[in-house]
């Protein structure tokens, strides 16, 4: 039976992991490969580096983070954030990441969906979404992906949230996963760092329009909230960030809860 | 590292695919020291090789055609030295694929097929094709009588699949293990020093690793 997956996402900033706060067994929580190991140990069953460097001189150091931690660590491992022409997918490729996130400079371009499933297979492109229900302002406009319908409840923002567009995230989803994108980590921009859980409408619309695997991100704040998306939201994998950096629930609390709630989980 | 002093000379055949550099690197984590290479001389020479493969099977072989790898590897498998192949690296084994135009290695009869669409999984949710996650691996068999690639996993460990197409062989005696996925899938392939695995040992943790420690042994007894 397939399971279910556990994923913590780390946010690295010129090689180093921020936001983390020292676990009892860590020495250095600012050390990409010692966190990735400590995951490992704790039963995460993926992981998933996001690339927050602002400047584009840091930006190598991420190939060596990667280098570093695939070395170690033997789990599938994602890294997004600024990844662009097909030469910067290889690299993180050939640096041992799996699979590579692209976001906004998809939107812009969706042709390098295509180029990268044709290069490395679909199975190494990830979709990263970040969506806000309508109620928000909808400034940009994006012709070349059709009319939007004036009901569409979820539109895509890019550059981190800060830039809404008029982009049907539904739309968007198909779309992608027609052009090879292998699978799909949904952010809900509303739900994310409320801690009120994931925002399950949105997941499983998404989930329910395409044939490949949903991450569900953002929101998520207590045990209950894992087990939701999954059921409510026909995830096929939860995603985490601050809340297990800052130690408020552990990888294998999480995973022990959902077993126990009948959700096919690995055992490590 | 390996007892014996000599070490074996292990190839990991660059068919351009992206888990190249993680096998390489799991090889080098349990004590290997692993030749990366597109040169089939180096193949003719080795101890042992690992043919890994992701994305289509039509690119591999294309990979393999164009590097004129073909038949140094067939001649590589007949010669009873052990070649693991990974994931598409396994499919190309087969005859043919439906996935791709280009006849596969034919080095074990059967062939890969599409996995069905939209099965209701066991929380009602429809199952996603690719096939991808970490599932329950069934070996056939007890550890004793297993091949050598197998011994020491526990029944039913986790394994990570990443793949839309499922290999079907003809004989039920070539299938080392299995999955479930709403249909049967083909989790592993047997046949004498021909091992594939449709999962990725490189990226299943500690029992992954256990298999490319089991695969150095058998390679270091080569050598000896």
């Amino acid at each position: 039976m397939l399971t279910r997956r556990v994923i913590p996402c780390l946010d690295v900033d010129g090689g180093r992991v921020v936001k983390g706060v020292s676990f009892v067994d860590i020495r250095d929580a600012g050390d990409p490969a010692e966190l990735a190991a400590f995951y490992n140990a704790e039963g995460a069953d993926e992981l998933v580096f996001l690339d927050i460097t602002a400047s584009s001189d840091a930006r190598n150091t991420m190939v060596d983070v990667v280098e570093k931690v695939s070395s170690e660590v033997f789990i599938p491992l994602t890294v997004g954030g600024g990844i662009r022409p097909v030469d910067n997918m290889r690299k993180m490729l050939e640096a041992g990441a799996d699979k590579v996130a692209v976001n906004s400079a998809a939107v812009a371009n969706p042709q390098l969906i295509e180029d990268c499933a044709k290069e490395f297979g679909a199975q190494c492109v990830v979709l990263a979404l970040d969506v806000k229900r309508v109620d928000n302002p909808v400034i940009a406009s994006f012709e070349q992906y059709g009319e939007v319908p004036a009901e569409a409840l979820f539109r895509i923002v890019t550059h981190g949230g800060r830039r809404p567009t008029a982009l049907d995230a539904v739309k968007w989803a198909k779309l992608a996963t027609e052009l090879g994108a292998g699978e799909l980590l949904v952010t809900s921009m509303d739900a994310d760092g409320q801690k009120t859980g994931y925002d399950n409408e949105l997941l499983s619309v998404i989930s329910d329009s395409v044939t490949v695997p949903v991450i569900a991100s953002g929101g998520a704040g207590q045990l209950d909230h894992f087990y939701d998306a999954l059921v409510e939201g026909k995830s096929d994998a939860v995603l985490a960030a601050s809340l297990f950096h800052f130690g408020e629930l552990r990888v294998s609390e999480v995973k022990s809860y959902l077993a126990e709630r009948g959700i096919p989980m690995r055992e490590v | 590292m390996t007892e014996n002093s000599e070490i074996p000379r292990i190839v990991v055949l660059n068919t351009r695919a992206a888990n190249v550099h993680s096998v390489e690197k799991a090889l080098r984590k349990v004590g290997a020291d692993p030749i990366v290479t597109d040169d089939p001389a180096e193949l003719e020479s080795a101890d042992a090789a690992v043919l890994p493969g992701v994305g289509a099977s039509d690119a591999v072989m294309t990979a393999l055609n164009t590097l004129n790898m073909v038949e140094p590897i067939k001649r590589f498998a007949a010669s009873g030295k052990p070649l693991l192949c990974v994931c598409v690296g396994l499919q190309v084994l087969f005859n043919s694929s439906e996935e791709g135009k280009l006849p596969g290695l034919g080095l074990v009869d059967g062939n890969v097929q599409i996995i069905p669409n939209g099965m209701i999984d066991e929380l009602g949710s429809a199952m996603k094709v690719p096939h991808m996650g970490w599932n329950a691996v069934q070996f056939t068999g007890d550890d004793a009588d297993r091949n050598t690639m197998f011994k020491g996993i526990p029944q039913g460990s986790h394994f990570y699949f990443v793949h839309s197409y499922r290999c079907v062989p003809d004989k039920q005696a070539d299938v080392a293990a299995t999955a479930s996925y709403g249909v049967e899938i083909c989790a592993a392939v047997a046949r004498g020093n021909i091992v594939g695995t449709q999962f990725h040992p490189e990226k299943s943790g500690d029992m992954g690793l256990q298999i490319y420690k089991n695969f150095l042994d058998l390679a270091s007894t080569i050598a000896k």
